[in-house]
């Protein structure tokens, strides 16, 4: 099979429902920009018109308001927020209107938000934030965070062609991944976890960069002889409490990984119901692995302190197993 | 231009019923029947039925919170809405949205809602809608004087401009937002204007006139592109519930007799007196049976 990147899985999944589906439009800010996000809308414009890809002004607001109106009026908007701290400003959109409709009125708003987590390079509070537990909080709205290139264009297929709303975020570390990608259109289902290794001492369970990051993880941990299982959670809300469980149970050590904050993170949902449904069966405390409580810093040195990564992944699951060490240390 | 008068007393009628209506409900609410917050109408019901009536079976309508006008004047049932108010399963929103949270998709009515302008841009996507699917339908965002201090409704103005879409932007200046005087909010009483800067066209009308309205919002929907309304009326009763004047205190009160003289039913009643139309009198016990009969159902 041939290989596809993160954005390059992004944009054909977007020029594969831009084909099939007339009622599909792409709105927001940068979709005209030579930088195209990153390639993952790239010559999206040129191939389907300006008419259905519309680079919208600073109106965050009134864009994805205009998507909910237009989702709701028989078309299948994807609105567009190259950075999600820029969609802070539309609050009102996707938390009053777009999540309450279906339960008000019975009827589906089938509108995908795209958020980009797009941090790191120095840009500092603003331009840094990965909010989805914001979201995660909301009922009514889905949450998926895919972490490879087949779920980045399988995901964002299958929330297209959800019937309600969908918060889609991408993240822009995960860009130059490269792997087998079909070349149709396929869905991964919302709502289900990845198995991405088996194991039988701890497990890891991932959510989109920090997927990757616990695969890595879980690669080191080998070498020192615990054998970790990682779950890539993919989606956020509703997330697969049973594969998580299961793993759980088999292993009895839980690590959580998340790009997010700490406090009432995603993070301290999955912790707390791990904790809850799978008390008897734990044989340590669930562990966690996020940002610190703290706005992102703007200098090079204080990023490399502030994004956890593998290495904390690593340390986790060893306080998880008791060996606080590993073996290379410990020598 | 004229109307006949069979087209009067359609006008007419719509704004009986809402009026009536209104009252029925503010009666239900002191009766303890009605529990859930009212955001009545009285006094505004040219602007709904004046609207309505330019607009074809299909363009649709977008609200806030006070809005039954809107949803009868557009054709939705006064069974379901009463229903609705009351909690029911059978009210339009099925009883899971109450008063302010109305909808009829039959009937062009795509929804209410009370976060101040939040449907204003989501008429804008409906526009974006038919444009894009080159229909020939409007939608229509009904809002208030308050919902112009909203950053949203501006964005929405310029989008609607730059893309050309089919949208009747028609906010209610009723002088009040909540409780605040417009010289509490603005400096300038120049919501017409508001469109200016967006390159949306816009228009001060009388809100208490229904021809003018109609006149206004019928070549608002001729003409390519964006149109702002500003029709100007007065809310009789409080922001929210039956009283008069409670939440608003006594400055209302002057104000309020000044509004009264120039009541919008009154005023097209007069002019139905004058061309000789007897029977108001067999049409008002038409509605109030009809309005009996949907609080009975």
């Amino acid at each position: 099979m041939r290989t596809l990147n993160y954005a390059q899985a992004i944009r054909e999944a977007h020029a594969q429902l831009l084909a099939a589906d007339p009622r599909v439009f792409v709105i927001g800010q940068g979709l005209w920009s030579p930088w195209y996000a990153g390639g993952s809308l790239e010559d999206l414009d040129k191939d389907f018109g300006r008419a259905r890809i519309v680079d919208s002004p600073v109106s965050e607001n009134a864009t994805t308001g205009l998507a909910v109106g237009a989702a709701l009026s028989g078309m299948r908007p994807i609105v567009f927020h190259p950075r999600m701290d820029f969609m802070l400003l539309a609050m009102d959109p996707i938390v009053n209107q777009a999540a309450n409709w279906s339960y008000l009125f019975g009827i589906g708003v089938p509108l995908v938000i795209r958020a980009v987590i797009n941090r790191g390079g120095q840009q500092g509070a603003q331009h840094s934030q990965a909010v989805h537990a914001m979201f995660m909080h909301v009922p009514g709205l889905k949450v998926v965070m895919p972490a490879t290139p087949y779920d980045a264009k399988g995901l964002l297929i299958a929330a297209v062609e959800d019937p309600d709303p969908v918060l889609y975020i991408d993240d822009r570390w995960l860009y130059a991944a490269s792997a087998p990608v079909p070349k149709e259109m396929y869905r991964v289902p919302i709502g289900k976890a990845a198995l991405r290794r088996a194991g039988s001492d701890v497990t890891l369970v991932g959510i989109s960069w920090m997927a990757s990051e616990a695969v890595t993880a879980a690669g080191r941990l080998a070498a020192d002889g615990i054998d970790a299982e990682v779950v890539d959670l993919r989606s956020l809300k509703p997330w697969d409490q049973e594969t998580v469980l299961a793993s759980a149970r088999k292993t009895g050590r839980v690590v959580v990984a998340d790009s997010g904050w700490r406090t009432a993170g995603a993070s301290a949902e999955i912790a707390a119901t791990v904790s809850a449904e799978a008390f008897h069966e734990l044989r340590a405390p669930v562990e966690r692995v996020t940002l610190p409580d703290a706005p992102a810093p703007a200098s090079q040195s204080e990023e490399q302190g502030y994004y956890p990564g593998f290495e904390e992944i690593c340390a986790a699951a060893r306080r998880a197993m008791g060996r606080p060490q590993s073996r290379e240390a410990a020598a | 231009m004229i109307h006949d008068t069979e087209w009067l007393l359609d006008r007419w009628e719509t704004m009986f019923l809402i009026r009536r209506t209104e009252e029925t409900i503010a009666g239900m609410i002191e009766a303890g029947e009605v529990t859930c917050p009212c955001h009545l109408c009285i006094g505004q019901e040219a602007i709904a039925a004046g609207v309505c009536a330019a607009l074809e079976p299909e363009d649709t309508i977008w609200g806030g919170h006070r809005s039954h006008g809107h949803y009868l004047a557009k054709g939705g049932s006064l069974e379901a809405m009463l229903a609705e108010i009351l909690g029911k399963i059978t009210g339009c929103s099925r009883g899971r949205g109450g008063s302010m949270h109305l909808l009829d998709p039959t009937r062009g009515i795509l929804g209410t809602a009370p976060i101040v302008a939040a449907t204003v841009p989501l008429a804008v996507g409906a526009g974006m809608a038919y444009r894009m699917r080159r229909e020939p339908h409007v939608a229509v965002a009904f809002f208030g004087d308050g919902a112009l201090e909203e950053g949203s409704v501006h964005e929405s103005m310029n989008l609607a401009a730059l893309y050309r879409l089919p949208v009747i932007f028609i906010c209610e200046n009723n002088l009040y937002s909540s409780h605040m005087h417009w010289s509490e909010r603005r400096v300038a009483d120049n919501l017409y204007r508001a469109g200016e800067f967006h390159s949306v066209p816009g228009e001060r009308v009388d809100g208490n006139d229904v021809v003018a309205v109609f006149e206004a919002v019928r070549a608002a929907r001729g003409r390519e592109g964006p149109s702002f309304l500003e029709c100007r009326t007065f809310r009789w009763r409080g922001h929210v519930g039956p009283s008069f004047d409670l939440d608003v205190g006594v400055q209302r009160k002057g104000e309020l007799q000044e509004w009264l003289v120039k009541d919008p039913i009154r005023l097209i009643e007069t002019q139905l007196i004058e061309r000789g139309v007897k029977n108001l009198p067999e049409r008002q016990a038409g509605i109030e049976r009809a309005l009996a009969a949907a609080c009975a159902h």
